[in-house]
Order: C-alpha cells, then sequence, then structure tokens
C-alpha cells in the first residue's frame, strides 16, 4: 500500500486530469488521447478516432470482411507520410505479394519498405513483435493468421513500447474473440466504398459506419456497354512500336 | 609427480595430453585480442615456448588512463574468453614478465623502483633453464635479490651469461628487442568442448568466448565484419552456420544476439566436439553521418539490427525490400531489392496493391470471367505487350474487375485467339 492521499474525495482538477489521460473516459464522448497519432488521410475516419488519427504505440485490429475491399489502401496516405518522413513500414508475412508499383502509386517510398516472409504462426507474431520493439519501423503490418489473447496481449505490450503504427490484419470472425487492442475496425464494401465499423476505441463504439473511398478510385467507363470482343480485337496502344524499335537496335 | 602417484590421491583423475600447438593457438588468439589496448603486443617466450603476451602500454596510456586500468581490462578479457591473466605492469618487458609470473599485480612504474620490486621474487620464475635453478638451489640461492647480490663476474663464470643477460634486461640495463605480434588478416578462433554438446542452444555460451576474441581483433584492426561463420565440428562432419549483416559492424553485443537468434533455430543432428568462429573480410566501418540541421527528419530506429536480427531467425531470404523496374510486364514491373534500395518511380497505369505470384486461371461464362461468382468487368482493358525478346511474350489485356464479394481484382485475358483465357492476376487489397 501506498501512502494514503491527502484527501479521501480526489479533487475536480484530479478527475479531469485522469479524464485527460485517456485511460478513463465518459460514456458517448471520445476520450481524448496523448499518444502521437497520424491523420489517417480520412477526414470522416479522424473525426472518429481518438486523437484525431491513427494511434501509435497501440495495436489496431482491422477485420476485412473480404481481401480486396481496400483494406490495405485505407492506410496508404498514413503509410505514405511515414515513409516520407524516412520511417520503415514493415509488412509481416502478407497474403499476396506486396506489388511495388501500387505502393509506389499510393506515395510510399519504397526504399522504407520491409517485407517480411515466415513460415508459422508463431514466426509471423514473433516477427512482430521483434519489428515494434526494435523502434525501428515507423509502421507494422502484421497479419498473423491466429493469435491468442495471450499474444496478442504480448504484441499490444511490445506496441506500447514503440511509437509506431501497429496494424493486425485478422478474420472477421476475430470480432466475436476478445482482444486487448486498442482499436478494433470492421471493414466491410458497401456499394464500392469501404464502410469502417469502429468495434472498439477509447470512448464508446460507434454503431453507424464512416464511409471512405481509398484510391486509386477506379472510374468506370463504359466498358461492358460496348462488346469484349471488341474492345480487346481493337489494337489500343502502338504496342508495334516497342516491338521495332529495339529489334532495329539489335540489326543496326 | 608422476600419473600412477596422481591416480593414487585423485582417483578421479583425468588425465590429458598437454597441447602445444593448442597452446599457441589460444596466445596467439588473445594476442590478436590484446591488440584493442596496444598495436605492439608480443607473446612472450619462456623455456617451453610462448607462454604469455608482452603489451607495449605507454603510447596507449593518455587512452586508458592508466596501467591499472589497462589491467582490469585484460583480466575482464580474459575472464569472458575463459582464461585467467595475471597481469603486471613495470618500465620493462622482461621486468613485466617477471612480476606476472610471480603474480605480483601491482604495477611498478620506476625504474629505481623495479629492482627493489624484483628482489623477493624467488629464482624459478627465471627462463635461464633447469641445470642453472640447480646450481643456484644448491648454492643456497633463492631470491633473485640474493642473485643480485653474488660478485658480477663470478656469477657469469658459474652461472652462465644467459642468466646474467636475463637479468640485465630485467632491470633495463641491456636493450631487450621484441618482435611484434602481427595478426592475421582473417579473423579464425576455436574452442574445444569439454563434452559432446547436442543442444544447439548450449554453444551460445562456449561461442560468447569466441565473439569478445573477435570483438578485440575487431577493435584492434579498427575494422567491421559483415559475414560470420560458425563452424560446427562433429565426429566427422562439420556444420558451417552463416551470418550476414546488413552493413559491417563490431558491435559484440550484437554478434551475440544474432548467434542466439541463428542456433534456437538450428537443429543439431549429430553433436558436436569443437566450435570455431571464423570472419573472412574485414571491412572498414562507414561513420555514421547525421543531420546536423534537418531536425524535421526523425531518424530511423536501429533498422540494421532489426533485418539482421529477423534474418538470422527467418533465413536470409525471409527479409527483403522491393523495387520497380523499368519493364511494362506487371510481374516484371517489379523485383525484390536489399532493404532501403533506392528505386526509379516510372508511372504506370491503375495497379492492385497484392499480385498474385502465378496468375490463376480462372473458368469463364461467354466473355466474361467467373471467380466465385461472375466479375463485373469495371474499367479496361489496358493493352500490355512486352517481353517478346526474352521469350516470355505477354499479349495481354487487363481490366478491373468487381467481384460478388465487392472485392476488386486485376484480371487479364490472353489475346492469342489460341488460349484466350483469363486470368487473376492482383487484387486491390
Amino acid at each position: 500500500m501506498g501512502p494514503h492521499p491527502t484527501s479521501r474525495m480526489p479533487s475536480l482538477t484530479a478527475l479531469a486530469d485522469i479524464l485527460h489521460h485517456g485511460l478513463v473516459w465518459r460514456v458517448g464522448e471520445l476520450a481524448r488521447v496523448e499518444t502521437p497519432c497520424i491523420p489517417s488521410g480520412f477526414a470522416a475516419l479522424d473525426a472518429e478516432l481518438p486523437g484525431g488519427g491513427w494511434p501509435a504505440g497501440v495495436l489496431t485490429e482491422l477485420l476485412p470482411e473480404h481481401i480486396g475491399i481496400g483494406e490495405v489502401r485505407a492506410l496508404g496516405p498514413a503509410l505514405a507520410r511515414l515513409s516520407g518522413q524516412g520511417q520503415w513500414v514493415a509488412w509481416i508475412a502478407p497474403p499476396y505479394l506486396p506489388y511495388a508499383p501500387a505502393l509506389q502509386a499510393a506515395g510510399i517510398d519504397l526504399a522504407r519498405v520491409m517485407v517480411v516472409r515466415t513460415k508459422s504462426p508463431q514466426e509471423s507474431l514473433w516477427a512482430i513483435e521483434q519489428a515494434l520493439q526494435s523502434g525501428a519501423c515507423g509502421a507494422v503490418l502484421g497479419w498473423p493468421e491466429k493469435a491468442s489473447f495471450t499474444q496478442l496481449r504480448r504484441l499490444q505490450i511490445a506496441a506500447e513500447g514503440s511509437q509506431a503504427l501497429a496494424f493486425l490484419f485478422r478474420s472477421p470472425l476475430a470480432a466475436r474473440e476478445a482482444s486487448p487492442a486498442a482499436l478494433r475496425l470492421h471493414l466491410q464494401s458497401m456499394k464500392g466504398e469501404l464502410a469502417v465499423r469502429i468495434l472498439k476505441r477509447r470512448g464508446g463504439p460507434l454503431a453507424r459506419p464512416i464511409l471512405l473511398t481509398p484510391a486509386p478510385v477506379i472510374e468506370t467507363p463504359p466498358c461492358h456497354a460496348s462488346p469484349i470482343n471488341h474492345a480487346v480485337d481493337r489494337p489500343l496502344p502502338p504496342a508495334p512500336c516497342a516491338r521495332i524499335l529495339p529489334a532495329r537496335l539489335a540489326h543496326g | 609427480m608422476a600419473r600412477a602417484a596422481a591416480a593414487a590421491l585423485a582417483p578421479n583423475l583425468r588425465v590429458r595430453e598437454r597441447d602445444a600447438q593448442a597452446e599457441l593457438e589460444a596466445l596467439e588468439g588473445l594476442a590478436a585480442w590484446a591488440g584493442r589496448y596496444t598495436p605492439n603486443v608480443a607473446l612472450a617466450c619462456g623455456a617451453a615456448g610462448p607462454q604469455g603476451l608482452l603489451l607495449e602500454v605507454s603510447g596507449s596510456l593518455k587512452l586508458f588512463g592508466s596501467t591499472a586500468a589497462i589491467a582490469t581490462g585484460l583480466a575482464q578479457g580474459a575472464a569472458e574468453m575463459g582464461y585467467t591473466a595475471s597481469p603486471a605492469a613495470a618500465p620493462t618487458a622482461h621486468g613485466a614478465w617477471l612480476l606476472a609470473r610471480a603474480g605480483s599485480p601491482s604495477p611498478c612504474l620506476e625504474l629505481s623502483d623495479l629492482s627493489r620490486r624484483l628482489q623477493p621474487l624467488p629464482v624459478e620464475i627465471l627462463d635461464c633453464g633447469s641445470r642453472t635453478l640447480a646450481t643456484l638451489e644448491a648454492v643456497g640461492v633463492r631470491t633473485l635479490g640474493e642473485v643480485l647480490t653474488l660478485p658480477r663476474a663470478g656469477l657469469a663464470r658459474r652461472f652462465g651469461q644467459a642468466l646474467c643477460d636475463e637479468l640485465d634486461r630485467a632491470l633495463g640495463t641491456r636493450p631487450d628487442p621484441r618482435v611484434f605480434f602481427a595478426p592475421p588478416e582473417r579473423f579464425h578462433a576455436g574452442l574445444e568442448l569439454p563434452s559432446e554438446v547436442r543442444d544447439a542452444g548450449a554453444l551460445v555460451f562456449a561461442l560468447q568466448r569466441l565473439i569478445v576474441q573477435l570483438g578485440g581483433f575487431l577493435a584492434a584492426r579498427d575494422g567491421g565484419v559483415q559475414r560470420l561463420r560458425i563452424e560446427l565440428f562433429h565426429k566427422e562432419t562439420s556444420t558451417d552456420v552463416e551470418i550476414g549483416l546488413v552493413r559491417p559492424g563490431r558491435d559484440i553485443e550484437h554478434f551475440s544476439l544474432l548467434v542466439r537468434e541463428k542456433l534456437s533455430a538450428l537443429s543439431l543432428k549429430q553433436p558436436v566436439r569443437r566450435i570455431a568462429l571464423a570472419a573472412d573480410d574485414i571491412l572498414a566501418i562507414a561513420p555514421e553521418n547525421l543531420d546536423l540541421l534537418d531536425q524535421t527528419f526523425k531518424r530511423p530506429g536501429d533498422w540494421h539490427g532489426l533485418i539482421e536480427r529477423l534474418r538470422a531467425r527467418l533465413g536470409n531470404y525471409a527479409v527483403s525490400g522491393l523495387a520497380t523496374g523499368e519493364a511494362h510486364r506487371p510481374e516484371a514491373a517489379w523485383h525484390v531489392a536489399e532493404p532501403g534500395e533506392r528505386s526509379p518511380a516510372p508511372g504506370f497505369g491503375t495497379r492492385p496493391l497484392w499480385l498474385l505470384p502465378q496468375p490463376k486461371r480462372l473458368e469463364a461464362v461467354g466473355s466474361l470471367p467467373l471467380c466465385d461468382g461472375p466479375l463485373a468487368l469495371l474499367a479496361g482493358p489496358e493493352r500490355i505487350e512486352s517481353g517478346w525478346w526474352d521469350g516470355h511474350d505477354a499479349t495481354r489485356d487487363y481490366y478491373v474487375a468487381r467481384a460478388g464479394t465487392e472485392s476488386l481484382l486485376w484480371v487479364y485475358r490472353e489475346r492469342d485467339p489460341a488460349k484466350a483465357h483469363w486470368y487473376l492476376h492482383g487484387i486491390f487489397g
């Protein structure tokens, strides 16, 4: 037991202090968080995230309903900003190859991208923990496949010791399980937009989804209007140029 | 003592042959390590070959503070490598050698003081040979002080010139040139294990000794290593374990960490009898330049260290960077690179965040591809025709397609009418 406080009732200023630190919050109010945040690049989302952006130094879980709905593209602006500051972005056990031209198009500096391939969920968790503990990364994106509460707790502690954004991509089924992550988002596609539902944050959960449109925005030209065969047969870019030029060089 | 007599006293005695070659190797290893204190290290030869190290430290006192600091460092380093050092300091090389052999650690810093310090030492520590020692004992001379009081002319006649020379060298009245040890170009140090080891983790402790030795070796040469090789010797075969660093380094704590990760991922098929640590290329360490003025640029942490640790545990190819290429064929428009490598920024069209390692053939109904239901083509075609010169022709029309799950996919159709199939090549993650 520590020494007794001078007064049994904490004064109002002390209460305000506690609320200010974001560890305790009023129901129905967003906690004010002192931890550094990186703007997500989507004003509608920033408005609902405590601190006004992706929180650094805590675990953030992303639970996309399907792959390919923009679940990673939604992080693009934040990752671009971090890599632009010279910070590393580690991709640990991604489900497919992160495609370099797309990352570059999203503004992410490829010289600050590190891809880690693992052979088992254990290795993935270990690598995520190492990346967070090292303090070398500005953001760590991990696809751990499966993780127990204790393992997530370890990652949350590793994240707390770092200044990094820590994103874990997990199956939407994980939403039913408890998690020590400070922020949990369910992602779903809704009429071509990305619907983000906040399952857990410092502050109450949010019932209504936030709609985002992550880049690249696909324009839909009247592609099905014209028959496909016609489109294929039409010689679109002047491809023969590429054929002729190197050939000439070769003969000349 | 005879072997039988010793065995009678201690029934559990294990007798080993003295291995002069191993002793010399160990001593040379220590000499290379001691180079961190001074470039002038010599092997001290006793009657039975090299038995100790002589360090000329007068030029290093300013850097390290005092002879006592150097002596402490030597004793500590030797202990970390599994040896016991008995350091001593004196104004002459042979004087220091005699003090060290007599186990007299307090440094003697003045030449005028040396004679007084040497006088009480027993004559057995002299290098002059057992016959001379027997003669000295026979005439009742037990200490160096007693030898020095004997008349000089008679001393040389009775006991040989070697004894006089040795005393003169110790006292500094006769020059004592030494050949300094030349450290080898490459680092290689081995260690015989006291018993066979089957658990890779247990090797870490033994390797730690060799890592300390490597640290001194590198400090002496002001260099670093980028590749380390651990050699594990079994009964007949041996196993090599390579450790690579992103940039040359000489932080022995970091080496220990990497060795631990590497060995923990290793499963030993046979027990290990002997280990060795080798570094073939000693490289210069580039000093780190930090921008003094641009404070907005946050310094990325120790990312080299992170990559090395991940590679030590997961394998060298498990960690990579990404780069774009100049080619337009999607699978050739990127390549795996060393992390941190800069790449050109050619413009591409709309590209998916995930690329499939191999395009996946899709079924089709009429002119529409299927992937868990029919796909809706949203954008395209983007025609890509390239690679004919290297035998990897690609003539494809790429489309952005939407699946029933609302996932955005990157699909293409071969233009060759003979095999006009649909393929899934990427996902807009």
